[in-house]
């Protein structure tokens, strides 16, 4: 079944087309690559599934509706940045999870914020800039949702907590949801993905299998990338 | 034990190659439990259905079986053992005959030397 349509989509920001007339279907079951150069159009993508932004024209809906209300009740999503209040501490963002999010494991989120050392009681004011990104991960991967939209979920951990994110998206895998990871950070993430969507200004210019890929390419999505976009 | 992807080769193809091996150097012995998919994911660092799409191609070779409700489990059968023994080794055969005809041994060279080797390595 598929989690999210995208139909016709362009967005325009005055004169810049972000989004240029893309259409994309996402299957449940699948953890997703959405790759691309800086402004390339990833985060805009992400922020209009998940009603932050309107289309200039065309349509998303993620299992069947609009972004809106329903939709927030089964999409989990990982900013780019910063969106939560930065005097609460890890506790306290965990209640307010649990209150917002039906589907929000608590004991879960707990274990997680304990695996990366993570302090409870500390604010996030206070954190470190890599902590404050460990910290939204944990709460965002403790939800149970249909759908996961994680906006560089990787940037800026150092490369063992890379590997516990990365551990925790594929234990956390459930054939029920599909995860899109958006990156540029291809050679870490490629080993995790099913499907690689290439977005180039605002155009989706490929949409495979990975595996597909390495057998036709003979070379890693990494490469493949880097031939795709070179400068 | 460690994983190593390689460039370039689908992952999947790259995890039926290290699981046989592990089979054949009875790392896995016959009749031992395979983890479960997920676990063999994680400890890999790749993606369950890829990993679900090797195991299920070690199934059809006959080098694992499933039990419906209790996981999967290294073959007892010995014929496909010792199959896939004598194909290993013919592969690994063929790899170094390769490499020694290319710096120039003929067949004659490269047998007496496996000899000579053989009593060195002793």
């Amino acid at each position: 079944m598929s989690r999210i349509e995208i139909n016709n989509l362009t967005k325009k920001f005055g004169d810049l087309t972000a989004l240029d007339d893309v259409t994309l279907s996402l299957e449940q079951g699948q953890i997703v690559g959405l790759l691309g150069p800086n402004g390339s159009g990833k985060t805009t993508l992400i922020k209009i599934l998940n009603g932050l932004l309107q289309p200039t024209s065309g349509s998303v809906s993620i299992n069947g509706n609009a972004p809106g209300v329903e939709t927030k009740k089964v999409v989990a999503y990982l900013p780019d940045r910063n969106a939560l209040p930065d005097y609460m501490t890890a506790s306290q963002l965990m209640d307010i999870y649990g209150d917002f999010f039906a589907d929000f494991d608590r004991l879960k989120a707990e274990a997680m914020v304990d695996d990366l050392g993570i302090d409870r009681q500390q604010t996030m004011k206070k954190m470190s800039k890599g902590t404050k990104e460990k910290l939204q991960l944990c709460l965002v991967m403790a939800r149970q949702a249909d759908v996961y939209l994680l906006d560089e979920p990787i940037g800026g951990v150092d490369p063992a907590t890379r590997d516990y994110i990365l551990r925790t998206i594929i234990s956390n895998y459930n054939e029920n949801a599909v995860v899109v990871i958006s990156t540029h950070l291809i050679a870490d993430v490629e080993s995790v993905l099913d499907d690689v969507v290439f977005i180039h200004n605002g155009k989706i210019v490929l949409h495979k299998a990975a595996d597909e890929i390495r057998e036709e390419k003979g070379e890693s999505i990494d490469k493949l990338f880097r031939e795709v976009f070179k400068c | 034990m460690e994983w190593n992807f390689r460039d370039g080769i689908p992952i999947y193809t790259q995890i039926i190659d290290e699981m046989t091996m592990r089979i054949a150097s009875g790392a896995y012995e016959p009749g031992d439990k395979l983890p479960s998919v997920r676990d063999l994911a994680v400890d890999a660092g790749v993606n369950p259905n890829t990993m679900q799409r090797a195991l299920a191609e070690l199934e059809r070779k006959g080098l694992v079986y499933s039990e419906r409700t209790s996981g999967r489990f290294v073959t007892k059968e010995e014929a496909v053992l010792s199959e896939l023994h004598e194909e290993l080794a013919k592969r690994y055969f063929e790899e170094l005959t390769e490499k020694l005809r290319k710096i120039g041994m003929d067949d004659k060279a490269i047998k007496t030397s496996v000899d000579k080797w053989m009593k060195e390595m002793h």
